[in-house]
């Protein structure tokens, strides 16, 4: 594709514009700032990743992986930043599930450890994750603030924060779980998924895409999984304290 | 009184949320196997005072002792176990009334008996039936029994109760105080009754203790009420009557 065809889909810019223009909506500056850091935000991404791709080399891949922690890091903590130390709980998420996918598909040469593979793969894990963490952060604190007077009684029984909490923690999990594992049902019925859709469009063989794209969603399983667990776990004890007192404000600030 | 009928000693209790003071240098005591009544306008700390008992918290200045031991000596599970206390709105789990009944012992990793559960049921005045039924569809009556019953499973010699019959039909009161009264007796347990009904106050407790703005403004048996020289209890007790 050429620069000039590229241009073209501005096209695609200047519809929403005009609706919101014709509409009254008041959405045309953010259209306008959400287009232009878009092409700025992909153009440095797509030089870097030709720079580290060119290079070849595990500093610059290790780098990368660590600036996409960081940002979802930063990203998912607006959600839960009432929770006592939440940004190194979802940062420990994040890189405990990059060791253990990299690990399985880098160990079991899955697939190559050239940084053609592990970045794009890293970026959709530790995107995923992202997600689910803010899936679950904002269930989990909407359970608890509205199930306060169940989590004293567990308590005022002689129950252990794990028993008070247990239920709130276990519907936040299955919560933040449910659209990996449903639009894993209708994969390639409703939408044809975005791995698949970029080898498909490269020229690469269907199935081999397809191939990919298994991989992928089974790894996102696996990332899906680990990730609201993990976060929910490490956030919970933080809502009481030593002496098994629940923290009423430790969930909004 | 000695001090071994003391069953609970607040000494200098003092409770802060913040910058708010709810509690201010609370002392005295609660006697065993009697029934204190708590009564007080909104705000008056006194639902404070019972979570402080059960160690739902702590206070933030002086202490406060169960059978002569700082409450801060007991782990915290124990000590909620030997302290029941009924909340005013206490919840009722989704599920049956067995299922209610059973939580207490569940969080123990032991499990009700049939036999215990109609036992308990029994005391409070409700019979086999009720085992099975969908516990969210009880009356309003019958779910107070249901939470009263559900902390009994405890055996707890002390049980404090917050308002337990503050949103119920004359008849249902009546029950509820009826109870009390047999468990206090048929037990020995102390109980901590709050009430707004300064009549079910006098007429249900050995002894009486009287809360404003977060301090102890008059305790002792029924007949403080009357002697009073304090204009605010004064004023509270006829705006009650």
């Amino acid at each position: 594709m050429t620069y000039t065809t590229l241009s073209l889909t501005l096209i695609f810019v200047l519809i929403p514009l005009i609706l919101s223009k014709t509409l009254h909506l008041s959405l045309e500056k953010d259209t306008i700032i959400a287009t232009i850091r878009s092409i700025i935000q992909l153009l440095i991404v797509g030089y870097v990743l030709k720079f580290v791709f060119d290079s070849d080399s595990f500093i610059y891949i290790f780098f990368m992986i660590t600036l996409m922690i960081v940002a979802a890091t930063l990203n998912a903590r607006q959600k839960g930043r009432a929770i006592k130390g939440i940004t190194w709980k979802i940062a420990l998420t994040l890189i405990v599930v990059e060791v253990v996918t990299q690990g399985i598909l880098l160990g079991l040469q899955i697939v190559p450890a050239t940084a053609q593979y592990i970045i794009p793969i890293s970026g959709m894990l530790i995107g995923n994750s992202m997600v689910l963490s803010i899936l679950f952060l904002n269930r989990f604190t909407a359970e608890v603030e509205s199930n306060k007077d169940s989590i004293e009684l567990v308590l005022s029984l002689g129950g252990t924060p794990q028993q008070a909490i247990h239920t709130q923690l276990k519907n936040a999990i299955r919560a933040s779980l449910i659209p990996t594992i449903e639009s894993q049902k209708t994969i390639g019925l409703v939408q044809l998924p975005g791995v698949m859709s970029g080898q498909i469009i490269g020229g690469a063989d269907p199935v081999v895409a397809v191939q990919f794209q298994i991989l992928i969603i089974f790894a996102l399983l696996t990332t899906a999984s680990i990730s609201s667990i993990l976060i929910g776990m490490l956030s919970y004890p933080t809502l009481f304290n030593e002496r098994m007192q629940f923290i009423k404000n430790a969930t909004h600030k | 009184m000695n001090k071994i009928d003391q069953a609970i000693q607040f000494q200098n209790v003092s409770f802060r949320r913040g910058e708010l003071s709810i509690l201010k240098n609370i002392s005295g005591s609660i006697y065993k196997g009697k029934i204190t009544t708590l009564v007080g306008p909104s705000g008056a700390g006194k639902t404070t005072l019972l979570k402080l008992c059960n160690g739902l918290i702590s206070p933030t200045h002086g202490d406060l002792f169960i059978d002569q031991q700082s409450v801060l000596a007991y782990e915290p599970t124990t000590l909620r176990r030997n302290i029941g206390i009924v909340l005013q709105n206490a919840p009722i789990l989704r599920g049956t009334v067995f299922d209610n009944l059973a939580l207490p012992l569940k969080l123990q990793k032991k499990s009700l008996t049939k036999e215990e559960a109609i036992s308990i049921l029994d005391t409070v005045g409700l019979d086999e039936s009720f085992l099975e039924r969908d516990a969210t569809e009880l009356s309003g009556g019958q779910k107070q029994k249901l939470t009263i019953s559900r902390t009994l499973i405890n055996r707890s010699k002390i049980l404090l109760l917050d308002e337990i019959t503050s949103a119920l039909d004359p008849v249902s009161v009546h029950e509820i105080e009826q109870l009390i009264k047999k468990i206090n007796k048929k037990y020995d347990v102390t109980i901590i009754w709050i009430t707004h009904n300064i009549q079910q106050a006098m007429e249900l407790g050995d002894y009486i203790w009287v809360m404003m703005n977060g301090e102890l403004v008059e305790s002792g048996d029924i007949s403080i009420l009357s002697k009073t020289k304090n204009k605010q209890v004064q004023n509270f007790i006829q705006g009650n009557v």
